[in-house]
């Protein structure tokens, strides 16, 4: 009994310890994040004198005021359009392409997609040089649309890879019988390897979402004007304009913020498979 | 009938490749292409200077060598905290134990949020202002109180404040894959070595070690590769266009390009950047081999 008793106690006291370990790291990742929400419901003079992590003040104004006179509504709704056309355009072109290198057979096929693959591999640190040079060449900077191509192409690699993979495990029945059934290939891919392909759409989706989202170099060198910006390089310019007006600041960070949190625990599942699978292709 | 079957299959590739071609392949042309020239982006004659631009970079830009420096400090911190940090959360969050997927979720919050946003709340929170610092604040209230100062204009501790900020960032991602990695072991080799009478440090010696190698290489790359890019973090941490004297090799390049205006300069340090960093990955995997 005595035995007994010693092996539960100490397993409790470990088990005590890895919590306390594990909960004060959570803490740390959370305490920030707090913060900078309560902070925002402040006003500017309060901001400093009451550091506790309950919030005596609801400021909504200051919401108001950055989605306003800050101009975020603008930068918001902007990461919205290019989050959801980058994320489309990667969604069918990578999924095309895949679909092209696992099932159908052409010349080249091999040769394209370990150029794709390399892609993947060879980090080039001064290509957004190269890249600003070429949309002024083709009247595309300082235009969403250029933006939006530059971005499917940051994303497609890693797409094409993750559905090739999934294309080249799927079972062919069902695509020979849509065959028979006299479904043209365009017929199949839409009809029938898209519907299947949806828990890997999910992660490209996810993944490539939270990339474009949090996007900030091609979009500081692309852009000039304000009403084009999409929030992360908005908030830099928004830094500088209102430097000490720290209330309007932490809004603007919330409201950039809490999108991605909200997504992120939405689709968590999605996120830590895409994660595991990434890892991979590394 | 098969040369409508060969344009029907190209039509497949035809988007991607199209994209790929104009915005990867011609840029990482004109990069090595550029590198050669002395261009300020705008004028209609460039300058062919051969390897010019390299022979400065390597004699006499001073602050790119310090950048490197600092991206190298940071990574270092990263590898070694941040990834034993992450190692030993997946190690206590891979056992019977209760809200792990809580822990699990609250880990990956950091990874998920942008660069910027990350930024500029840590240096709401640690810089100096108005005597707010709320890290001073409770440095004073323990009985630190000369320990307080700016920690980010501070050249001494601006650096390694920045590294930490980034591990804080990062780790959630050395976490999930090492958590998974450690899922992949089979438990019955545990159970098996627990009945050949092996303690648990005995167990985790020479099942656990010897099969997370991999992983942990795996990881140290990406570490690598992610920490000596960073910027944007460093940026909206620290303040000023360029980031002053925690400046990074990325930081260098978009000052070349928008501070001093020299396209070709930029380049030339984006491919010796680009080429320590494949170097690195390189050393790294063969690294692993031999150790195995």
């Amino acid at each position: 009994m005595k035995h007994a008793f010693y092996y539960k106690s100490k397993k409790v006291a470990i088990n005590t310890l890895i919590h306390i370990f594990l909960l004060s790291v959570s803490v740390t990742c959370l305490y920030p994040l707090l913060w900078m929400i309560v902070s925002s419901l402040k006003t500017q003079d309060m901001i400093f004198k009451d550091i506790s992590l309950i919030p005596h003040q609801f400021r909504l104004e200051n919401y108001v005021l950055a989605w306003k006179e800050g101009g975020f509504g603008r930068n918001f709704f902007n990461s919205i359009i290019y989050t959801v056309s980058v994320v489309f355009g990667i969604v069918i072109i990578s999924s095309m392409a895949a679909y092209a290198f696992s099932r159908l057979k052409f010349m080249g096929s091999k040769f394209l997609f370990i150029m794709f693959m390399a892609a993947m591999m060879i980090p080039i640190p001064g290509s957004f040089v190269a890249l600003y040079v070429l949309l002024n060449k083709l009247h595309l900077r300082n235009t969403p649309i250029g933006y939006i191509l530059c971005m499917i192409n940051v994303g497609l690699s890693t797409s094409i890879f993750l559905l090739k993979t999934f294309f080249d495990k799927m079972p062919k029945e069902l695509e020979d019988a849509a065959r028979i059934d006299g479904c043209s290939k365009i017929g199949i891919w839409w009809h029938v390897a898209l519907p299947l392909a949806k828990p890997v759409l999910a992660v490209v989706v996810v993944f490539n979402a939270l990339a474009v989202w949090n996007e900030y170099i091609l979009a500081l060198i692309i852009f000039d004007n304000r009403q084009f910006m999409p929030l992360q390089v908005a908030l830099q310019t928004f830094q500088g304009e209102f430097v000490t007006n720290y209330p309007l600041l932490m809004a603007g960070l919330t409201i950039t913020a809490l999108p991605i949190i909200i997504v992120y625990l939405l689709m968590q599942k999605y996120i830590v498979k895409g994660v595991t699978q990434g890892a991979v292709v590394g | 009938m098969k040369i409508r079957d060969a344009i029907e299959n190209y039509t497949f590739v035809l988007p991607a490749v199209t994209i790929f071609s104009v915005f990867y392949i011609i840029p990482f042309i004109w990069v090595f292409q550029l590198g050669m020239f002395e261009w300020d982006g705008i004028s209609f004659t460039r300058v062919f200077v051969g390897l010019q631009n390299f022979k400065e970079i390597f004699l006499q830009d001073s602050n790119w060598w310090q950048s490197m420096w600092n991206a190298s400090y940071i990574t270092l911190i990263a590898l070694t905290f941040q990834n034993i940090l992450a190692f030993m959360l997946a190690l206590a969050c891979d056992r019977e134990i209760r809200m792990k997927n809580f822990y699990r979720v609250i880990f990956f919050i950091p990874p998920v949020l942008s660069e910027v946003v990350v930024g500029m709340a840590w240096r709401f929170i640690i810089n100096d202002i108005d005597g707010a610092n709320i890290i001073n604040r409770m440095l004073i209230g323990m009985g630190f109180g000369n320990l307080a100062h700016n920690w980010l204009s501070d050249p001494n501790t601006a650096l390694t404040t920045v590294a930490l900020v980034h591990c804080w960032k990062g780790f959630g991602w050395g976490f999930l894959i090492f958590l998974a990695g450690l899922q992949t072991i089979p438990r019955e080799l545990y159970e098996a070595a627990r009945v050949d009478g092996a303690s648990a440090w005995q167990s985790f010696k020479k099942i656990t070690m010897p099969l997370m190698v991999p992983v942990m290489v795996l990881v140290a790359i990406l570490t690598v590769l992610g920490t000596m890019q960073v910027f944007v973090l460093i940026v909206s941490l620290v303040g000023g266009e360029f980031a002053g004297h925690t400046s990074v090799p990325v930081l260098r390049i978009l000052a070349s390009m928008r501070g001093s205006s020299r396209f070709g300069y930029a380049c030339a340090q984006g491919i010796t950047f680009g080429m320590v960093l494949v170097a690195i990955s390189f050393i790294q995997y063969r690294f692993s081999k031999k150790g195995h």
